[in-house]
């Protein structure tokens, strides 16, 4: 179904790490540590700036890739990666891509089942990462059926 | 506990959660910008053959890391890796937990996992710490 797609990715996207994103995120996951909400704390930390919670990329625009068009509903979200060379400064700008690293389809209770490993990656100003991540998506046997109609 | 002198087999201190409730998926939809309706209206969830509404797998996990939080200015989570293996329902209580397994130089590696109270594992997986020198 994807396995064309397999290799191909998206423009990179400009994203700011907001303040306010941050601490509304930082919220809504319970960490409201000073570490990434209190301003002077941020200035005297080891980063000079206040950082960004780990799982903060989900908040990120990505680009969309040419030809994967994913059905809104009725994905599963079997597995998740981050790697970090260093944390994400607030304030500061990154640019993301995501790109198609894999596609397989196995046979499920229901039929067969696609399993999509889309990369995501994080740059800076000066194109160094700061980040990758992984996201595994099944999509049942189903779902498939509804995509082809 | 200090990362410094932690030895595997001990734990961070674990933490569990107030029952999950329709707010917190609301405001981790609103903050995330992760919309899919099962996670906040019933309707949806039942039409997608779900008991109820079930939590963001990313809410949990970005809940996990807060074990780690207090140590991030002596080092990085370098990697997160989780699996999800169950779904979360309102008026779960999930406790988190991370267990130090293995210590090379500067390098902590975790087995992390968040259970609920009757046992199930809603996810599971590793963290790698790296002290700055």
């Amino acid at each position: 179904m994807f396995e064309q797609s397999i290799g191909k990715r998206s423009e990179k996207v400009k994203n700011t790490v907001e303040r306010g994103a941050v601490k509304k995120f930082a919220e809504a996951i319970g960490d409201l540590h000073p570490l990434y909400i209190d301003e002077a704390y941020g200035q005297r930390s080891r980063f000079g700036e206040n950082i960004a919670p780990p799982t903060f990329p989900r908040v990120f625009a990505y680009g969309a890739i040419e030809g994967l068009v994913l059905p809104p509903k009725g994905l599963i979200h079997g597995e998740q990666r981050y790697h970090y060379t260093r944390p994400l400064l607030v304030g500061e700008d990154v640019y993301c891509f995501l790109e198609v690293k894999n596609y397989e389809e196995k046979a499920g209770k229901s039929g067969q089942m696609g399993i999509l490993t889309l990369g995501g990656h994080g740059l800076d100003d000066a194109g160094e990462a700061i980040f990758t991540s992984e996201q595994v998506i099944i999509i049942s046997a189903a779902v498939r059926r509804m995509m082809r109609v | 506990m200090t990362m410094r002198t932690m030895q595997p087999g001990e734990e961070l201190k674990s933490v569990t959660l107030p029952p999950v409730s329709r707010l917190d998926l609301i405001k981790y939809a609103g903050a995330s910008g992760d919309f899919n309706p099962i996670h906040t209206i019933d309707e949806e969830a039942e039409n997608a053959g779900l008991p109820g509404i079930i939590a963001h797998g990313m809410w949990t996990m970005g809940n996990l890391t807060q074990l780690f939080t207090p140590y991030l200015e002596d080092g990085l989570v370098t990697d997160y890796h989780i699996r999800f293996r169950g779904m979360v329902f309102l008026d779960d209580v999930l406790t988190l937990t991370a267990t130090l397994t293995e210590r090379d130089g500067k390098h902590l590696t975790f087995d992390i996992g968040t259970v609920k109270t009757n046992g199930d594992t809603v996810l599971a997986g590793q963290a790698v710490y790296e002290l700055y020198e």
